[in-house]
């Protein structure tokens, strides 16, 4: 049981009082790190240094996933290849379709904006970024994906996928982002119904298939069923990318504000590849409308 | 100088880095939230068998890094693990006497301890997390102290 009992007849064992100081000077040094680092950038060469030693560490994690993914991909037979070659062409097909048709909408929208005289939209840049088999922490709804400062990821960029809105980054190492995911309870995101523009903000719950929308009174017309899209208020993501569909509507009369749940579009758990979003938000001119929703969910 | 603990050190280090990298690995949503907090167990276990080769400032190093590992605020983790490593280190002649279910309470009351710490610290530091199932982490680690602790008896004794 005791591991070192042949050490020797020097029982006891450490020095109570330097062992107390110790403790006490590490714990101070701890809250010092602390401090600096809940400052923007505050301990930025630690955390540097630190995300140096961590990333590959990572990337030790990631390997037997990313092995696993080669493997299977190798040993696809041919009919399923096939298979699969057929479903994305014809997925292909569809696709140029309604983009030809929505290119033809754009342009009218630019000749009609050019009418109104306002200002154009900005144009989108995206970039595929990989989501790293990365557990960072069970409680809390973050991943890491495999683009970072040598990419120009900048911080609280919008992160979509195929479906929908996936999360914001938020901090930002050499070859790797962390995404804070909508469904982090630390998260919110400004969206607006679909149906009636009713504009609110839907917070994460920490759980994956859940969003709430805590902030609406009881008389909101919302329904089972509505669809959510960012509203691009808040200057974080551009408008109008689906975010969540509602799934459940409660009216507590005792309550002032109504109880919704929704369940976001994005595939949060399941997705491999995600989309980096690169957009300069539109500068609101009037005052009035100017007073963007705050946006949670910022990590320092 | 010849180091008597050099060979304890090493596989402390080493079994620190393995746990590490075990805390990473992707599990279910409802197992993840079970997950034990394998990094501080490794520290408990060396802090209590083998309180010469280990320090609190082992502990430190390692919170440290898993606070650079998992993203959160950079010495979290590593004041938790500074105040459970001392309390180890405090008590470990008592401690070691322990039977193995009294010992795994002991242990378990660590766990929450560190998890309070943690807590405290999100609350402050302004990233809420009050789900009664942080909890369950501490629940999950103190039902794997009899098996881990039994697995390094037999691996660290002989060298």
């Amino acid at each position: 049981m005791v591991a070192l009992r042949d050490r020797g007849a020097r029982f006891a064992p450490t020095r109570v009082g330097s062992l107390a100081w110790r403790a006490i000077a590490l714990i101070a040094l701890s809250l010092g790190i602390m401090v600096l680092d809940s400052r923007h950038d505050g301990a930025g060469l630690l955390r540097r240094s630190l995300a140096q030693i961590v990333a590959p560490l990572h990337r030790i994690v990631e390997a037997p996933f990313a092995l696993r993914d080669a493997i299977s991909s190798s040993l696809m037979t041919r009919d399923a290849l096939r298979l699969q070659v057929t479903t994305l062409e014809a997925k292909n097909r569809e696709n140029a379709l309604a983009l030809q048709r929505l290119h033809a909408v754009e342009l009218e929208n630019e000749r009609l904006q050019r009418l109104l005289d306002a200002s154009p939209r900005e144009a989108v840049r995206t970039l595929t970024a990989r989501v790293l088999q990365v557990d960072l922490d069970s409680a809390r709804q973050r991943v890491l994906v495999d683009r970072g400062s040598v990419d120009q990821v900048t911080s609280a960029q919008p992160v979509i996928d195929a479906y929908g809105v996936y999360g914001q980054t938020t901090r930002i190492n050499a070859s790797t982002t962390e995404v804070i995911l909508l469904s982090d309870a630390n998260h919110a995101i400004p969206v607006q119904i679909e149906r009636n523009g009713l504009r609110t903000i839907a917070a994460g719950t920490g759980d994956p298939n859940r969003l709430a929308l805590p902030y609406l009174p009881r008389n909101a017309d919302v329904q089972v069923g509505d669809k959510l899209v960012t509203s691009g208020l808040g200057g974080t993501f551009p408008a109008d990318i689906p975010v969540a569909t509602v799934t459940e509507v409660r009216r507590d009369p005792s309550q002032p504000l109504v109880q919704v749940r929704a369940a976001p579009n994005a595939k949060l758990d399941r997705d491999r590849e995600v989309m980096l979003v690169w957009y300069k938000p539109q500068v609101i001119s009037t005052p009035a409308e100017a007073t963007p929703h705050p946006a949670k969910g910022k990590s320092p | 100088m010849n180091d008597p603990y050099a060979t304890h050190r090493l596989q402390a280090y080493i079994s620190a880095l393995v746990a590490l990298l075990l805390s990473a690995i992707p599990l279910p949503h409802v197992l993840g939230l079970l997950r034990p907090d394998l990094l501080l167990l490794v520290v408990i276990w060396f802090a209590l068998m083998s309180p010469r080769s280990t320090g609190p400032l082992y502990a430190f190093i390692w919170g440290l890094l898993l606070d650079a590992f998992s993203g959160v605020l950079l010495g979290q983790h590593a004041l938790g693990f500074v105040a459970v490593s001392f309390f180890v280190h405090h008590f470990h002649l008592r401690m070691r006497m322990f039977p193995l279910p009294h010992q795994t309470f002991v242990v378990l009351m660590l766990l929450w301890l560190y998890q309070f710490l943690l807590f405290w610290i999100d609350g402050v530091s302004g990233h809420p997390l009050n789900e009664w199932y942080r909890l369950l982490a501490g629940v999950g680690g103190a039902l794997c102290w009899p098996l881990l602790s039994g697995v390094f008896s037999s691996l660290v004794r002989r060298h």
